[in-house]
Order: C-alpha cells, then sequence, then structure tokens
C-alpha cells in the first residue's frame, strides 16, 4: 500500500477555483454553470488536504463522510475507491457536492479553513462521483438474500431514495410511492438544471431501482392509499414517509392572486419539471415578465430569480426584508446571482401587489426596513421604517418565502401526532412516528432543510426499519 | 401506462373515455378528479371522474375540447395508452339528505355533476336536475341523469331541445315553486354561470355548492397555481376544493386566473393545427 502519513510540506493555500461557464453565456442556457475539476485540478486540490488525525472536517459533515481517507485516495488516482468510500455513507455523492451548503458544514470547519483556504471537499467529493458515473453502470453492493419483509416508501426524494437503497440492500423488498409522475422530488422539480442537471438525479434513481426497489409514480399517499391501506390491505410491514415540506407559503397581502404572481414552488414546478423552459416543444406554459421580483433570500429565491433570467426576463431582482449577512442561500449561489446580474434589494419588504385592469401585476408596493432587536433564531429582527413606502416598477412576482408541511397525510392518518406547524414528530435518532411501524424524515420531520440531512434522516431510518422488522420491537 | 378501453364521441367537441386506473377507481368518491398526462412532453391537465366502476378497475372521463391537450386526447383511441393517471384527487362531495336536492349541470359541467347527483339521489334526497347546453347536439348525458333524477329540465341557449334560455332561469323557477323544500343546490359549469346561480340563489337562502376549475401543475397542494379567494381567504382548489361555498367565490378573479396563459394556449393550439389537421375533423372554426 502506498505512504499513510501525510506528507510534511508547507501549507498550500491556493485553493483551486473550479470552472464555470461565462456569466454572460450562461445566462442564456439552462446548462450546468459549474463545469467541475479534471482529473489533474482534483489530484492538484486533494495534495493540499492534510488527512488530519481528528479531522474536523468529518464533525461538520451530517453524513459523516470519510473525508480524509477518500481525498487520499485521490491523491493516489484512485478515483472510483473514492466514490465508494464516500458510498458507505451518503449515497448521493454527486448531488451532495453540487448542493451541500459546504461552506456552513464541513469546509466551514476544516483546518485550513481558519487560514481562508478550506480543502474544497464539495468539489472533490463531485469530481469522484462524476468520474465514478462516466466509467458506466454505478457498482452494485452485494445484496442479502430476502427477508420476505416489504417496506413501502413514500415520496422519492433525498430521504426516500436513500431508505430505499439501504433496505433495498439489506434484502428486504421496496416500493417507493411518489404522487408525481418522476421521482427525485425538490431535486428535480425545485433544483434547476443548471445547478444540478436532471442526468445526475435520474441516475440515482436507475441506480437504486438496478438494486431491486419497485418505483410506483402517480400515486399520492392518503389519497391514492392511505398510510393504513399500505399497512394493511397493502401487506407493508413498515412505512417509511420522506414526503418533503412542500406547501408554499405566501405573504397574505393584497393582489397576491393576480396574474403573474407565482409561488417559487410553482414557477420551478414549471420550469423543471414540466420542462415549460423549451415550450412550445413541451405543453406547459409559463409566464415571465420583463421585470421580475422574488420575494426572499434563501436558495429557492436563488433558483427562481436565476431561472427567471433565463427565461428571458429583462430585469431580475431579489426582495429581502434583512440585509445580505441574514441572507439563508448558500454564499456560492448569491455570488452565482450576482455576476449574473440578479439586482439585490435588502432591506426591502413588500406590503401590496398592483394590479391593471386586466389583472395582471404592474408594480409592488414595499417599504424598507431596518434591523431591530435580535430575535428568538439570533438574528436582528427587521423593522418597517414609517413612511418609507415606495413602488417598485415590476410585471411579475415570485413568493419565495418558504415552504410547510402538507396536511394531506396526517389529515388522513389520524393516530399519527404532528406538531403545531403541522410537521410529523419523530425522534430524530430513530426516526420513528407516534405510530407503531410508520417511520418519516427529511423536511417532512425538520421544516425545510437540507439535502443532506434528508440523506441522514434516511440513513436512521433504514437502521431502525431494519431493527424493527427483524426484531418486531418498537 | 393507463389503457383507454372505450371511447364515444358525443359531438366534434366532446369524447368520453373508459380508462384502466384499478387504483383511481377503487377509492373514487363522487366530487372527486384525476390528473392526466398524455405523454413526455405533455402537460398535466385535470378532469373529473364522472362515474367508476371498482369490480373492472375502471373510471370514465368526459372532456371538451378547448386547447392543444384535450384536442390532443381526442385523437387517442380503444387500445392506446395515456401515460400518467394520478388520483383520486380533492375532497369528496359532502353528500347527506337534505329532502330535495338541485342538481344544475351547464356544458361539460354536466359530467362532474353526474357522481355527485347519483350520490345525493342514494342518500335519499329527491333529485331535480337542471341541464343546459348551447345547443341540442352539446348536450351530454341526458339519459344518464334521466335514470336518477325524480325531475329533469333541459334548457339549451338557441331553444333547439328543451326550454330555450340559460339554466339560471329554469333554476329560478324551480326555487319559487318549491324553494322551500330544496335543502341544497349543487351548481357546475362554466365559472360565468356559477356566478349566476349564485346571485339567482342568493335571494331563497339555500346552501349553494360549486365545482371550480382553476388552472392546476401537481393537484397536491405544492404549486399553488389553482388558488383562488373563498370567503375573502385564499384557498387552494386542488387540496381544499374543488367544492365550495358557492356564496363565498370571487368568481372574478377565478376567470381572471384561468386567463393567465390565453397566448400561449392560442399559440400551442395553432401549432397542433399543422402538426395534427386530423384531430380537427367535423368543427368548424375554433375558439
Ligand atoms: C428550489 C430549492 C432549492 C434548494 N436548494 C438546496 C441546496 O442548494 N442545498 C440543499 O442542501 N438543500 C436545498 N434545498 C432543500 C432540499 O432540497 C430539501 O431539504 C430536500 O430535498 C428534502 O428532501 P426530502 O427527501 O425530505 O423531501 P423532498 O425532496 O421534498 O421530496 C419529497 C417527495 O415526496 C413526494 N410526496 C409528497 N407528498 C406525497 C404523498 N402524499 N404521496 C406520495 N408522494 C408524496 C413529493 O412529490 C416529493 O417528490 C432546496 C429546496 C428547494 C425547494
Ligand atoms: C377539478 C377540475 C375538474 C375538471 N373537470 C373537467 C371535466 O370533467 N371535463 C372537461 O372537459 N374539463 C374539465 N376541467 C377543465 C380542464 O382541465 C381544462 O379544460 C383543460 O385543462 C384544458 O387543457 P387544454 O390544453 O386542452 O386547453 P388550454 O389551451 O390549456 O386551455 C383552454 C382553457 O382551459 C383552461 N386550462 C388550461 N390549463 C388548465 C389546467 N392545467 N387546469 C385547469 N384548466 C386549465 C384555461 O383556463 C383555458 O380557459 C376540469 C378542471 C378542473 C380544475
Ligand atoms: S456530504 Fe456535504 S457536508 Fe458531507 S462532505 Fe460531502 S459536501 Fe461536505
Ligand atoms: S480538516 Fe481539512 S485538511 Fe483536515 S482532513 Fe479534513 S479536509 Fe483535510
Ligand atoms: S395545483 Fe398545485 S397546489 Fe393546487
Amino acid at each position: 500500500m502506498a505512504e499513510q502519513k501525510p506528507k510534511k510540506k508547507g501549507l498550500n493555500l491556493n485553493r483551486l477555483d473550479m470552472p464555470r461557464q461565462d456569466p454572460k453565456v450562461r445566462i442564456t442556457n439552462f446548462n450546468e454553470v459549474a463545469l467541475g475539476y479534471t482529473a489533474e485540478m482534483a489530484m492538484e486540490e486533494a495534495e493540499r488536504c492534510l488527512e488530519c488525525k481528528k479531522p474536523l472536517c468529518v464533525d461538520g459533515c451530517p453524513a459523516e463522510v470519510k473525508i480524509p481517507e477518500f481525498i487520499h485516495l485521490i491523491k493516489e488516482g484512485k478515483f472510483i475507491e473514492a466514490s465508494l468510500k464516500i458510498k458507505e455513507t451518503n449515497a448521493l455523492p454527486a448531488v451532495c457536492g453540487r448542493v451541500c451548503p459546504q461552506e456552513e458544514q464541513c469546509e466551514e470547519v476544516c483546518v485550513l479553513a481558519k487560514k481562508g483556504a478550506p480543502v474544497a471537499i464539495g468539489r472533490l467529493e463531485r469530481f469522484v462521483a462524476d468520474y465514478e458515473a462516466a466509467q458506466g453502470e454505478a457498482k452494485k453492493p452485494e445484496i442479502a438474500p430476502p427477508t420476505g419483509k416489504k417496506v413501502a416508501v413514500v415520496g422519492s426524494g433525498p430521504a426516500g431514495l436513500t431508505v430505499a437503497a439501504d433496505l433495498a440492500v439489506l434484502g428486504h423488498k421496496v416500493t417507493i410511492f411518489e404522487a408525481l409522475h418522476k421521482a427525485g422530488g425538490v431535486l428535480v422539480y425545485g433544483i434547476p438544471e443548471f445547478r444540478l442537471p436532471k442526468s445526475i438525479v435520474q441516475r440515482e434513481v436507475d441506480y437504486i431501482t438496478s438494486l431491486g426497489v419497485e418505483l410506483k409514480t402517480d400515486v399520492v399517499v392518503g389519497k391514492t392509499f392511505t398510510v393504513d391501506d399500505l399497512l394493511t390491505e397493502e401487506g407493508y410491514d413498515a412505512v417509511f414517509l420522506g414526503v418533503g415540506a412542500g406547501l408554499p407559503w405566501f405573504m397574505e397581502i393584497p393582489g397576491e392572486n393576480l396574474n403573474g404572481v407565482y409561488s417559487a414552488n410553482e414557477f420551478l414546478t414549471r420550469s423543471n419539471l414540466m420542462k415549460a423552459y423549451r415550450f412550445p416543444e413541451y405543453d406547459t406554459p409559463i409566464c415571465v415578465g420583463k421585470k421580475v421580483a422574488v420575494v426572499g433570500g434563501g436558495n429557492v429565491a436563488m433558483d427562481a430569480v436565476r431561472s427567471a433570467l433565463r427565461l428571458g426576463a429583462a430585469e431580475a431582482h431579489i426582495v429581502y426584508r434583512r440585509s445580505r449577512a441574514e441572507m439563508p442561500a448558500r454564499a456560492e449561489e448569491i455570488e452565482n446571482a450576482e455576476e449574473e446580474g440578479v439586482i439585490f434589494n435588502m432591506l426591502v419588504n413588500p406590503i401590496e401587489i398592483l394590479g391593471d385592469e386586466n389583472g395582471w401585476v404592474k408594480g409592488m408596493k414595499c417599504i424598507r426596513m431596518e434591523l431591530g432587536e435580535p430575535d428568538s433564531s439570533g438574528r436582528r429582527r427587521p423593522v418597517p421604517i414609517e413612511g418609507s413606502e415606495f413602488i417598485m416598477d415590476v410585471d411579475m412576482v415570485i413568493m419565495s418565502i418558504g415552504t410547510g408541511a402538507n396536511p394531506l397525510i396526517p389529515s388522513t392518518t389520524p393516530d399519527m401526532e404532528v406538531n403545531k406547524w403541522g410537521y410529523i414528530v419523530a425522534d430524530p435518532n430513530t426516526c420513528k412516528t407516534t405510530k407503531k411501524g410508520v417511520f418519516a424524515g427529511g423536511d417532512i420531520i425538520r421544516g425545510a432543510a437540507t439535502v443532506i440531512l434528508a440523506v441522514g434522516d434516511g440513513k436512521t431510518a433504514a437502521r431502525e426499519i431494519h431493527n424493527y422488522l427483524t426484531t418486531g420491537e418498537w | 401506462m393507463f389503457e383507454i378501453v372505450a371511447k364515444k364521441e358525443w359531438h366534434p367537441t366532446i369524447t368520453e373515455f373508459w380508462v384502466k386506473a384499478p387504483y383511481v377507481a377503487k377509492k373514487h368518491r363522487p366530487g372527486q378528479f384525476m390528473i392526466l398526462r398524455i405523454n413526455e412532453e405533455g402537460e398535466r391537465i385535470p378532469l373529473t371522474i364522472a362515474e367508476s366502476n371498482k369490480e373492472e378497475g375502471l373510471i370514465r372521463i368526459i372532456f371538451q375540447k378547448v386547447g392543444k391537450t384535450t384536442f390532443h386526447l381526442g385523437t387517442l383511441n380503444v387500445g392506446d395508452n395515456i401515460l400518467d393517471v394520478v388520483g383520486p384527487l380533492g375532497k369528496p362531495t359532502h353528500i347527506e339528505n337534505r329532502g330535495t336536492v338541485v342538481c344544475v349541470g351547464g356544458g361539460v359541467g354536466i359530467a362532474p355533476l353526474f357522481p355527485i347527483a347519483c350520490g345525493m339521489k342514494e342518500a335519499g334526497n329527491r333529485l331535480i336536475t337542471i341541464l343546459g347546453a348551447r345547443s341540442k347536439d352539446l348536450l351530454i348525458m341526458e339519459d344518464d341523469f334521466k335514470r336518477v333524477s325524480d325531475e329533469i329540465i333541459i334548457t339549451t341557449d338557441d331553444g333547439s331541445y328543451g326550454r330555450k334560455g340559460f339554466v339560471t332561469h329554469a333554476l329560478e323557477d324551480v326555487l319559487k315553486s318549491q324553494g322551500d323544500k330544496v335543502g341544497e343546490v349543487v351548481g357546475i359549469g362554466p365559472p360565468i354561470m356559477m356566478k349566476f346561480i349564485a346571485k339567482v340563489a342568493e335571494p331563497f337562502g339555500v346552501p349553494l355548492t360549486v365545482s371550480l376549475n382553476s388552472i392546476m401543475v401537481d393537484a397536491t397542494g405544492m404549486c399553488g397555481a389553482c388558488r383562488v379567494t373563498v370567503g375573502g381567504k385564499t384557498r387552494f382548489v386542488c387540496v381544499d376544493g374543488p367544492e365550495f361555498n358557492g356564496y363565498e367565490v370571487d368568481f372574478d378573479e377565478l376567470m381572471m386566473r384561468q386567463s393567465m396563459y390565453k397566448k400561449q394556449e392560442q399559440e400551442a393550439l395553432e401549432r397542433f393545427k399543422k402538426e395534427c389537421p386530423q384531430a380537427f375533423e367535423g368543427i368548424g372554426e375554433v375558439a
């Protein structure tokens, strides 16, 4: 075997940039913005890792990816092995390498972060996953002999896909039920092609079905089947609910139902899932104004505003009620948006959307805000500045102020507890709900969170479901 | 894939299918709808389940050809498959014995009315049905309704069949002569018709239920495309409806929102006319 100890040499603080499409070009297409490292670049960046004995980076990763180990394999040019090393704890490296908020997770705590140049863990993760995919079909783990147990997984987002994969490998018969016509959850309907190509999600879905998981799209649990139907008539021994937090919030201000006002979910679903950006080749239409305002400051808002630019908006605005420092979106995506020409209106809050005589948006009345005392979340609370109202000249508004829990399943599963916001109550250490045999994870127990936390819940749930199915203990 | 097992042409612009969709059929209750997508490039559109045959796993849909997707759907034949069928969606109708119930249907709104009428009859109500169409050849399901109704009134705008005039005229007469016995009015049709039903019925103080056809995408409560103001609050038609108290619905807003994609709908239809002229055989000018 190659040497195990880190090479003793000076710290290399030259974090290697990843090539990206030119901003002027990329706003005219939906192709991926980031182009990824080449093998040479990956090996060069990997060399910077000190392979710490007590790797802080791993503490920062919710999935406990074996970071120094996989980076070591990259140094040796063993890219496939590196990818498999990541997959020991994270089933979706090509996705997480792209969309994890690394600057708040693994990379934030990397020892080199103190020097301002953390190892580009996400980019390396993405590189090896893509490298493995380019080699053809993914290597399948050995699948345990059939246990005779049946598990229903509801929702095919990152949580559901992870549970399904892990349980299939353990020999259980798994069926995924998905409400939409395509599997992937937010990864297919929400996050745009230019940030996460749909072919990558499809590859993960194909891999999971290749493990013997059955995928049933077009099934809305709570409608087509209830959870109880699954546990009784349909004969499933356990159910996992990974249904996400898909219910869009609106601001409840006048004018929100005018034509030209979208929820980010609708705008992104039309564009991504229904491929409205290819209308009329695809049948689903989408409206895009000349001057578009997206209200909100998270990843979803960035995805919506950048999609609007690509769909032909001449001017695209972010309208956010706090300041830049409080914006929850990933730093990289804010930067990308800025480069693409998105205009940021900070400390501004809409109070009314104005319509023309035909019911279309013709402007948005806003008020300026200032930051007051910190609230319960520790962020300084924005307060309106009296008399500072003004009208923004826009003809389209996209509301991206957050999402909540969909009541479809809870309302048809009376003996399962939800909290006061409607999220399913589940122990985060076991993913067990208050109903025997029913587990839940991902956004539906956390509120809108992240892909890697959903993957983490999927891992936990799979382990606990396996335990429940083999011991019968709840 | 969902197979079409029977087809009937009511009119060059109105088609009926029976589609094999066992899970949907099994759970279907009056008032519910499904979403379909014809093919990979297709749009997701909602259609009411007009009837279900639970034993054979079939659902019945009746649709009016108004745009690209419904004209395309009309070209499919027995043995063809629809790529996606999801359902049953929406809340079922609240059905109870209220003595006498008046069911009012206009145009293809008659199709979604049928299962509700059957349910009302089964619950022991005396059922008065009022069906309206622009002209005789556009009237659908008269025989189906005759089977379940105690009294039936047909109206046509041009007087080519039944009473000349609108369903609202007939409704007003019924309410005037036996309004004290009527426990509920159910009205389904174009929004403008439902708006006027509400105007006519309100003075009589009878409860009014209407079923709304807003534009939808997912129909699971995830996008908000279907939102409409009811009783001053924003509601999602796909999960909170499709049925609401007819006196509380902002019909003007509903009509305005339905027009959001007019330009694109026109463009898609023109394109489809060139691509597939056979889909438009026997039809004069399409709006
Ligand atoms: C636009 C956008 C951008 C984002 N960007 C990032 C990012 O950059 N980085 C990051 O880490 N996170 C990001 N997130 C958050 C992340 O996508 C979610 O936290 C994650 O997808 C949650 O996974 P999940 O498996 O819990 O549910 P989801 O991904 O929401 O999947 C749930 C699935 O369940 C299905 N479903 C729902 N109800 C039913 C039912 N009754 N029956 C059957 N199926 C049902 C849904 O159709 C859906 O497919 C973003 C979210 C959005 C919306
Ligand atoms: C709950 C519900 C039940 C319905 N039941 C029936 C039925 O039983 N029979 C029937 O003929 N029609 C029904 N409709 C209406 C039907 O969905 C539309 O006529 C159809 O979507 C038109 O599609 P298109 O592409 O052919 O026409 P388009 O060219 O897209 O549009 C023509 C008209 O249809 C409306 N429309 C467009 N897209 C949608 C959409 N996604 N959802 C709803 N309306 C839309 C537009 O406002 C426009 O007025 C129902 C609608 C709803 C919401
Ligand atoms: S999964 Fe996310 S947090 Fe974990 S190592 Fe990979 S990029 Fe970092
Ligand atoms: S903390 Fe940084 S340098 Fe240390 S092992 Fe992790 S990635 Fe490498
Ligand atoms: S159609 Fe999307 S929420 Fe109703």
